[in-house]
């Protein structure tokens, strides 16, 4: 019920916003370890509550597995792994679902949980710091001052750039 | 011819439709060069096709408004309107040709001959008259948008007859205008242009009815979205089948039975439009083999059996060029000459049989010739030559395991490379291929008799049967059509049993010794590296090709039905696994490579892993510092002993009782046989009653010998470097392997112990000089390298004659050249005198070995350059050659 809402929700805003306001980009916000991230919301296929993930032997530690997402095969990454991350705590919510597609192939960004969709004003956004770790840096397309927070926004064909 | 017909109308007709189309585009934009060479090449097509399938009245008109889109082309001639009427009224002579073709099945006679001058004057550049405003009434039927069609000339009838007839009744909408058969002819002779206009509709409904395009052309690309559709549909039914088994819901039984029929039925459906008669990619084949037949000057007839058993498209393509390469294979290789046949009381017509069959969810294909057959000494001395394997692991091998070696890379039993085949190339491919589409191959030949070759492949790619297994508490689909058997083996001494090498698990199979892999080590799963081994689980037994391994599982659960679908790319490097699917009850699930588990493990040593490797290796040769698998085991005192392992045929596990005494020798009844057995430890004394002995058993053809020893310790991989060469009878010396001093035993002693009749050979000298073995029996190549390492000469060891001189081209230095006399293609002798002819080694010492010396052989070894000359069976006067042949360097 969720996805379909929020799904609905994102191609309803995402549309008005390519229509109305063009400076603005749409984003969904979603937080990794505390961190506020955003990704294009026109990248987002999908969000997902918990999902049965079935682990794949040998596969880069990044991968968390493999999910079905009505009949299609999703690659789901984990994004604390990607970043280098302390593993969730124990007794921890479950992880989100994003998915997104590159290439025909679904991938989906685990995170601990999903905000919104917000438009992000261009004037906001600033390069990388140059201190920020290097993990961050290679996923982080810009950083956007986000009210009283920094969002970050991720890079998705790097995030998925593994092995 | 039908088949062929019938494409050619389907294609021409879908070429005359573009090509009004472009016509008109053209019209308005004469200069549009890109449309002008597709109408060129339409036309081209259509005539070279029509060429081909001999139907002359079409070729005719083809050909004459080809050369006037020629001239258009190349510019030399104006696009004008009446031109291209001119042109649009040829392509309408052209349909009703074609519709006179599909009715009737030949082509309609007419006189084409007006058309084709106006055609020739306008190529000439001259104003086309008389048919100018006709065919416009043509372009009516195709492009209403033509103003003013009935303007057409009473004189030419053909167009304005199309024009009627088409205008009338078009009661099917087919690609074609509605077929007509001859109305341009009979137009032609008969200026009326109401005479052949009553007649044509009937014809040409009572056509569209019988034969022509009840079919159309559909994109593979919908065709394969419908099949992933109806894959996905069939496993969503099945998930809804085992939910309401599972609740016992009356109410839905009913509806979902109905589902499940109606879901099965579309499935066959989508099935059936992937489907096509394999005969389809065997129509060259009878044209391949009559030029074969020819350029070989053999009598070869080709009998196809089963042309219309049906297969799925993509595994058709797939399969297409190993048939040919197969059958071409059974012509060049199988067949012999017409001489040769008849003199072997053979009717001179060889015969290549292809057969195709169902069997069960499966296409037999049968590619077999009744020629000479494989000989099986010939693929051993060819597998030695190229050192695919050793002599002692060749013994050991049955009929069968040898025939098989045809399909290893680099294999070719053609003596003569032929335009045809023999290039080295061949049957590794047509199995890496059918392996591919997850088939096998098999194969049947009796000497003399002819060879048989079966490939099993299934019906379709997109849904697979598989098992489903679960190992360190994950699920893995393995492909049904490589397992062969499931065996539970028990932790108790009842039925079969993991037994274990050192670390290596191993299962005695009806008198096999299965290779084992367990699958949640091989995949890291979690928990296997902890928990020690288990011997209680199940044996997934699979082939892959002609190697048999078992895949250790804990569980089994049911077989599925499973649709393929490729790994995400960032997972594809992970070779175990051949894609993943999605099972009934919706979790995922990834599907092992029973293919790359092989190679990973190291089971199947002919996949094209192993093809890499050796390319990367190069000729380097085998160094004999190079890694050596090692057997250690126990014999006699405490310190371990060590063979090279490719030396050991066989381990044994004799029971005590079957141990026999007779004439002071120790002997044991084996595979049919008396093998005598030698103990290491000197006094042997039988173990006690109901234990048992294990021996190491050697090979030499059909000689064997066994090695009697306390305990097999391990199998490693090592350096062997020999320190010292030991004074002690049977042992070659001593090296570190594993941390611990072991004793490398001296095999030609032990067997010697054996009899005497064994081969005589060994070596050993001083210093550090470079010797070149050239030796091509591998058996005595694991002897010797051993035995002059221990003397103190770095050792290169190559199998032919052939190597021996590209090591020289690359370079190598060596200060001492030992090489055998008899060798296949370059022999002893040959060497020599390509060393003497030229080049860097011109001057170096030659020593030949042989197994037999007499005066003759002496005398010839020595005109070809030979130093000097050994019997292999004596290793004394082997190192004192060498000796003395580096004392005094050059000639002698």
């Amino acid at each position: 019920m969720m996805e379909t809402e929020m799904r609905a929700a994102a191609k309803a805003r995402s549309s008005a916003a390519v229509m109305t306001d063009s400076a603005a980009e749409m984003f969904l916000t979603l937080t990794v370890a505390g961190q506020l991230c955003g990704v294009p919301v026109l990248a987002v296929r999908d969000i997902l509550t918990a999902q049965a993930i079935t682990r794949v032997p040998l596969a880069p530690r990044e991968v968390a597995g493999s999910l079905n997402l009505r009949g299609r095969i999703v690659t789901a990454i984990d994004l604390r792994r990607r970043l280098g991350l302390p593993p969730r705590a124990a007794g921890a919510p479950v992880p989100m679902s994003v998915v997104v597609e590159q290439g025909g192939e679904l991938y989906s960004l685990l995170s601990d949980s999903v905000g919104e969709v917000l438009p992000l004003r261009a004037s906001g956004f600033a390069g990388n710091p140059p201190t920020l770790d290097p993990v961050w840096r290679e996923v982080s397309r810009a950083v956007h001052r986000q009210d009283d927070r920094l969002l970050i926004v991720l890079d998705v064909d790097r995030i998925l750039a593994i092995g | 011819m039908d088949d062929l017909l019938a494409d050619f109308l389907t294609e021409t007709n879908e070429g005359l439709a573009a090509l009004d189309g472009a016509l008109l585009k053209l019209e308005k934009a004469p200069d549009d060069r890109q449309t002008l060479s597709e109408i060129f090449r339409n036309v081209h097509t259509i005539k070279g096709t029509c060429g081909f399938l001999g139907l002359s009245r079409l070729e005719k008109v083809a050909h004459a408004a080809e050369n006037v889109l020629g001239k258009y082309r190349e510019g030399s001639l104006k696009v004008t309107p009446e031109g291209i009427t001119l042109i649009l009224s040829a392509l309408d002579c052209l349909k009703s040709i074609v519709a006179g073709l599909e009715s009737t099945g030949s082509e309609p006679v007419g006189d084409d001959a007006p058309l084709i001058a106006a055609l020739d004057a306008a190529w000439r550049g001259e104003v086309p008259v008389a048919p100018s405003t006709a065919p416009r009434a043509a372009l009516a039927e195709p492009a209403p948008m033509v103003p003013e069609p009935a303007t057409a000339e009473p004189d030419l009838a053909a167009a304005e007859a199309l024009f009627e007839t088409h205008v009338a009744p078009v009661p099917v909408p087919a690609p074609v205008p509605a077929p007509v058969p001859a109305p341009a002819a009979k137009a032609e002779a008969e200026p009326e242009a109401a005479a052949p206009a009553p007649a044509a509709p009937a014809a040409g409904q009572g056509g569209a009815a019988a034969a022509p395009p009840q079919t159309i052309r559909v994109s593979v690309d919908v065709l394969e979205d419908l099949m992933t559709l109806v894959s996905e549909l069939v496993l969503t039914r099945n998930q809804l089948l085992q939910l309401v088994r599972a609740r016992s819901d009356s109410a839905l039984t009913v509806p979902l039975q109905r589902l499940s029929h109606i879901t099965s039925e579309l499935q066959e459906g989508v099935m059936k439009t992937r489907m096509q008669p394999i005969g389809n990619a065997w129509q060259k084949l009878p044209r391949i083999v009559r030029d074969l037949a020819n350029e070989l000057g053999k009598k070869i007839e080709l009998v196809m059996k089963g042309a219309e058993t049906e297969l799925d498209r993509q595994v058709l393509e797939l399969i297409k060029d190993p048939l040919t390469h197969m059958v071409r294979n059974s012509g060049d290789h199988g067949l012999e000459t017409p001489e040769q046949r008849r003199a072997a009381g053979k009717p001179e017509i060889g015969r290549v049989m292809l057969n195709a069959y169902h069997e069960g969810g499966h296409i037999i294909i049968e590619i077999g010739d009744d020629g000479r057959g494989l000989s099986v000494e010939k693929i051993k001395a060819k597998v030695l030559s190229q050192g695919l394997t050793t002599e002692a692991e060749l013994a050991g091998m049955s009929e069968r395991e040898i025939q098989h070696f045809i399909f290893r890379a680099g294999f070719s039993t053609a003596a003569a490379i032929t335009s045809v085949s023999g290039r080295g190339v061949g049957m590794d491919v047509v199995k890496t291929n059918v392996e591919k589409i997850g088939g096998t191959i098999e194969l049947r030949s009796v000497e003399g008799k002819g060879t048989t070759f079966f490939i099993k492949i299934p019906l379709t790619l997109a849904i697979v049967s598989a098992l489903i297994v679960e190992a360190g508490g994950e699920r893995f689909a393995i492909p049904q059509i490589g397992v062969v058997e499931l065996v539970r083996a028990s932790g108790n001494a009842e039925g079969a049993q993991i037994e274990r090498i050192h670390d290596t698990p191993v299962m005695r199979l009806r008198e096999r010794l299965l290779p084992l892999v367990s699958l949640s080590r091989l995949l890291q799963l979690e928990g296997s590296a902890a928990e020690p081994e288990k011997d209680e689980g199940f044996v997934v037994v699979t082939q892959v090709g002609a190697n048999v391994f078992g895949i250790i599982v804990d569980k089994v659960f049911d077989t599925e039905e499973i649709v393929v679908k490729p790994v995400a790319p960032i997972l594809r490097h992970v070779t175990m696994f051949s894609g993943n699917t999605i099972l009934g009850d919706g979790s995922v699930i990834m599907i092992l490579d029973p293919n790359g588990i092989a190679r990973a493990t190291g089971v199947g040593a002919d996949g094209p892993a192993e093809e890499l490797a050796q390319a990367a290796a190069g000729l380097r040769g085998t160094r004999s510092s190079e890694r050596t698998a090692l057997l250690l085991f126990r014999a006699g005192d405490d310190t371990p002993k060590a063979v090279p392992l490719g030396l050991v045929a066989r381990l044994e596990d004799l029971p005590v009782e079957s141990i026999e005494h007779s004439g002071g020798k120790t002997l044991v009844q084996y595979r049919g046989k008396l093998m005598p057995l030698v103990s290491m430890s000197g006094g042997w004394v039988p173990p006690e009653p109901g234990r048992r002995q294990a021996v190491l058993v050697f090979n030499d053809r059909d000689r064997a010998m066994g090695l009697m020893v306390d305990a097999i310790l391990d199998v490693v991989e090592e350096h062997m470097n020999i320190e010292g060469a030991s004074e002690q009878p049977g042992f070659l010396g001593s090296a570190v392997i594993c941390g611990k001093v072991t004793d490398i035993i001296d095999c030609a002693w032990w067997l010697h112990q054996a009899g005497d009749d064994w081969f005589r050979q060994t070596g050993a000298a001083v210093a550090p000089r470079r010797l070149l073995l050239v030796e091509d029996s591998a058996f005595f190549r694991h002897l010797l390298v051993p035995g002059l390492t221990a003397a103190g000469y770095e050792v290169t060891a190559v199998d032919s004659g052939a190597q021996a001189l590209q090591l020289r081209e690359q370079g190598t230095v060596f200060d001492i050249i030992v090489s055998d006399i008899e060798m296949p293609d370059l022999d002893g002798l040959g060497l020599a005198r390509a060393v003497r002819e030229s080049g860097p080694w011109q001057e170096l010492p030659l020593v030949a070995l042989s197994g037999r010396v007499d005066g003759e052989r002496m005398r010839l070894a020595r005109e070809a350059g030979f130093t000097t000359y050994v019997g292999k069976s004596d290793r004394e006067a082997l190192l004192a050659s060498l000796r003395e042949c580096l004392a005094a360097p050059g000639i002698a």
